[in-house]
């Protein structure tokens, strides 16, 4: 019933690089209800259907130690029951319509979806309406769930050596910052969570003014915030009390860290560099500095540089070249709630030392903070951002989770629109610069995953 | 309260019905260019883009002796072409913003290529792809780096127990036949081919008669013809790719691989049904309320739901060129792995013997009905359907009459079907994790 943190990665990866102002598609109203409610609405009316969904801004990063994975569970305990649907009947009626759900929980946020025909989009709010105020939590269906939860950490990340591998880097590269947690919490939390846990957390997060419906589809905008007052208007208002701040303390030089596994066949590299999001621009970053908002979109270069395509530094240098990576990959958030990761994974060739691996990719750090990305490299980039603009356009889903997922990070849809102006400003030293920013061995961890017999 | 839901629930049904059965699939247009390639159009005016798939009968179904071949082949066309080396070909084409893609199964291999329709990127990405046609850069220094590169997925690959139960399952359920063998091949059997082995398997298979074009976009259908014939016209005529020996017989098998995870991975099935079965439409159904209604199916129900067993569980048919396999999987704590795999086995039994209720029959149906739309919603979507129906050769109204076909299957004709055609007694049953019995067989490629 839900999406780790990582494969949403690669959702909004895919969408955030690829955004622009499309002015024949993509309309985009926002109202807010009285109560507090948001409603974001896109019309894309190619065909019948519509995408709807409900983002709370509750997610991993807003657990406490002890407690991790609650943001979770309650996701999974969210299509239960309530007071007037009995166990299962939710995902039977939605069913029965031809619909498809299902939710996923990241670090930022908790979000429930629904697809299907644009004539039921009245019965999704319905539904969300009816599971936002009367949700019932049973302790025998929690009882089967945690054990469900169980199994699926033991699938995404007890048996899947990478994923364990980026769960313990996580953990080591962030002291106090909360995201250190995993989605899914650590196995201890799952096997203690207690059903009033989950019943807290729901009283305390679910509520009108802490969520964001979006809409895409073949719909009507203003009948569609119609139908949202009709559902939600009568939800009272209630505050919410933001979570306590827990910033990332001071780094003090880098961190290593070894994951042995027996079922390790390949070694593996992680080099993980703290960075900072759209949403801590005019803050300051973690070396005392106000970040500003050319560096974000400079970030999102710099990560296209090395990693956007078969002809980026990466592919071209470390996969051809010197072929030293059989597989090589960049993964940079520019949207989160909190100062996030510049990530960069690879696997060696055969034959290949993890220490030869992990200096070429230095030397290719090295080599653009020395000098700047040349203009025919810009140009590719930014032409690929362009025309990423224009293939998004072909999913709803995306365009649903792009507004989602920038709302639910304290941002506005509107970040969207600018995207793609702010990525043609980025100049090559802005890319250079920001090199020498934050891709340094003050902010970094290395993680390295080999095998049980093997020294690293 | 759940009379006034059920009320509720009759009318809308009925409007979701309705509306998918109104609904107008895509307008397919159908020609063969001039040197025998098959090309299936939809004109998709709203955004400025192409979706095309170049998908050719050169699956690992076509290794023959040479195991990985097909999928080595087809990495290759990622090396740039014969006139630029990768770095200069992907420069170039990473210039006009097109996505280049490439993939292997059984029995396809396919080239997609994602543009954008607006002057000169369109041009500029056709005359890169048609350059890959001419001639890929099929030299040894291509070929080597990428056949390390599929050993070093293959590696990697036996980390994870649903790619060991998988194959596993395709080997007891094929044998020697070809869709027995992985479709990336072995460690071994990769590591023994050669360039020669991919010059040939390119010339034979990859010919404008073994080719099927779709194309979704914002073209004319006389810009979508020039473009066709063009890039048909960079490959040799050829010949299709001769039909696929038949399969010999199996007998079933239950088999267990030790492998140190904390999950154990289950397969149970038997082969099931070609693209081109007369109780496709039944089987489907019939499967649909069982294991492929996702999170309201029986299976679903009796394993997660009621005793929280897996947190997937499901079971499908997955129609090939010759009947491909009915499969029904979970992953399961390792302790757990007899009861949840008696109950499975039991849970399939039971339904081939007895049915669904009439209730849960009519509700998976209309929820394969009034889906339906979801599958025809975006170019990729219909791109993909495109590629499907060209290459099984379906009715051209496959997407038109596929609500009604679904609506047309009665419970009766259903079980029928799935009584004559599933084996409950007699399935195929290969389990992956850690247990502690001395007679499990060690889980080797």
């Amino acid at each position: 019933m839900s999406r780790s943190r990582s494969l949403f990665a690669a959702v909004l990866a895919a969408s955030l690089s690829a955004i622009a102002a499309t002015p024949s598609l993509a309309r985009t109203h926002e109202y807010t209800l009285a109560n507090g409610l948001k409603l974001i609405v896109q019309e894309d009316h190619r065909a019948p259907v519509a995408v709807v969904q409900i983002w709370y801004k509750v997610g991993a990063s807003y657990e406490q130690d002890g407690a991790t994975g609650v943001s979770h569970a309650l996701e999974h305990m969210m299509f239960k029951r309530t007071q007037h649907l009995a166990t299962g009947e939710f995902s039977r009626l939605i069913a029965e319509r031809g619909g498809r759900e299902n939710a996923f929980t990241s670090l930022d946020y908790t979000a429930y979806f629904q697809q299907w025909s644009k004539d039921d989009v009245a019965e999704s709010f319905r539904l969300e309406a009816e599971r936002m105020q009367h949700l019932v939590l049973d302790a025998q269906e929690f009882a089967t769930e945690k054990k469900v939860v169980a199994e699926e950490r033991r699938l995404r990340t007890d048996d899947d050596p990478q994923a364990l591998a980026a769960e313990v880097a996580s953990a080591v590269a962030w002291q106090t910052s909360p995201y250190r947690q995993p989605v899914i919490g650590w196995a201890a939390d799952i096997d203690s969570m207690q059903l009033a846990d989950l019943r807290a957390w729901y009283e305390r997060w679910y509520t009108p003014s802490n969520a964001t419906l979006v809409v895409v589809g073949d719909v009507e905008p203003e009948a569609v915030k119609a139908l949202a007052q009709t559902h939600f208007g009568a939800i009272p208002a209630r505050d919410v009390e933001a979570p306590r701040p827990r910033p990332e303390v001071a780094q003090h030089g880098e961190k290593r860290v070894t994951i042995r596994n027996e079922k390790v066949r390949l070694p593996h590299l992680m080099l993980m560099y703290k960075a900072p999001t759209l949403t801590q621009v005019g803050e300051s970053g973690l070396d005392g500095k106000p970040v500003e908002a050319w560096e974000i979109y400079a970030l999102d270069v710099l990560a296209a540089v090395l990693d956007g395509g078969d002809s980026a530094r990466f592919a071209r240098e470390l996969v051809r070249g010197r072929e030293l990576a059989a597989q090589i990959g960049v993964d940079y958030q520019s949207v989160s709630r909190l100062p996030d990761l510049f990530g960069i994974e690879a696997t060696p060739r055969e034959g290949v030392a993890l220490d030869a691996l992990e200096a070429a990719i230095v030397e290719q750090l090295e080599a653009i903070k020395q000098a700047p990305p040349n203009a025919e490299e810009l140009a590719r980039v930014k032409t690929r951002v362009v025309a990423d603009t224009v293939y998004q356009q072909d999913s709803m889903f995306y365009q649903a989770m792009l507004i989602g997922s920038l709302e639910s990070a304290g941002l506005s849809w509107r970040v969207k629109d600018e995207y793609d102006a702010r990525i043609r400003a980025v100049t090559a030293e802005q890319v250079q610069a920001v090199a020498r920013r934050y891709l340094t061995s003050e902010h970094v961890t290395v993680a390295r995953l080999v095998p049980a017999a093997e020294s690293p | 309260m759940r009379a006034r839901h059920f009320a509720l629930l009759l009318l809308a049904c009925g409007a979701a019905l309705s509306g998918a059965l109104a609904q107008a699939s895509p307008d397919i247009q159908r020609w063969t260019t001039p040197n025998g390639s098959a090309v299936y159009f939809v004109a998709a005016p709203e955004i400025p883009m192409l979706d095309l798939r170049l998908v050719f009968a050169a699956g690992s179904a076509r290794d023959g002796a040479r195991s990985g071949v097909a999928a080595l082949t087809n990495a290759l066309l990622d090396e740039g072409s014969a006139e630029h080396t990768a770095d200069d070909f992907h420069a170039r084409l990473d210039t006009t913003g097109a996505l280049l893609g490439t993939g292997v199964m059984r029995d396809m291999a396919w080239i997609s290529l994602r543009s954008l329709s607006a002057e000169p990127q369109r041009t500029d990405a056709l005359d890169l792809l048609a350059e890959l046609l001419r001639g890929p850069r099929l030299t040894e220094e291509s070929f080597t780096r990428q056949r390390a590169q599929a050993l070093a997925a293959l590696k990697q690959a036996e980390e994870s127990p649903s790619t060991i139960g998988g194959r596993a399952f395709f080997r007891a359920l094929y044998g020697d036949h070809p869709y027995g063998a992985p479709t990336d091949g072995t460690p071994a059997s990769v590591a023994e081919l050669a360039l020669d082995d991919v010059v040939r398997f390119f010339r034979q298979y990859y010919v404008a008669r073994n080719m099927t074009i779709a194309l979704v976009g914002a073209l004319s259908r006389a810009e979508a013809e020039a473009l066709a014939t063009r890039l048909a016209a960079e490959l040799a005529p050829g010949e299709p790719a001769p039909a696929l020996p038949p399969l010999p017989p199996y007998a079933p098998k239950t088999e267990h691989l030790e492998f140190a995870s904390a999950q154990s991975h289950v397969y149970v099935g038997q082969r099931g049904i070609a693209r081109e079965d007369p109780d496709y439409f039944p089987l489907v159904v019939a499967n649909h309320v069982l294991g492929g209604n996702g999170v309201v199916s029986l299976l679903f129900e009796e394993i997660r739901e009621k005793r929280g067993l897996s947190y997937s569980v499901e079971s499908h048919f997955e129609p090939m060129a010759l009947p491909g396999p009915y499969m029904a999987t979970l992953q399961t704590s390792n302790e757990q792995l007899d009861a949840a795999v008696r109950l499975l086995r039991d849970q399939i039994a039971q339904y081939v013997a007895k049915g669904p209720s009439d209730a849960d029959f009519e509700a998976a149906k209309r929820n394969l009905i009034g889906g339906f739309p979801l599958r025809i919603d975006n170019n990729s979507k219909i791109v993909e359907n495109l590629a499907v129906i060209g290459f099984y050769r379906l009715p051209l109204d496959w997407l038109d009459t596929y609500t009604q076909k679904v609506q047309a299957v009665t419970k009766a004709q259903a079980m029928e079907a799935a009584q004559r055609r599933l084996d409950p007694a007699r399935m195929v049953q290969i389990t992956v994790g850690h247990r502690a019995a001395s007679s499990a067989t060690p889980a080797t490629p």
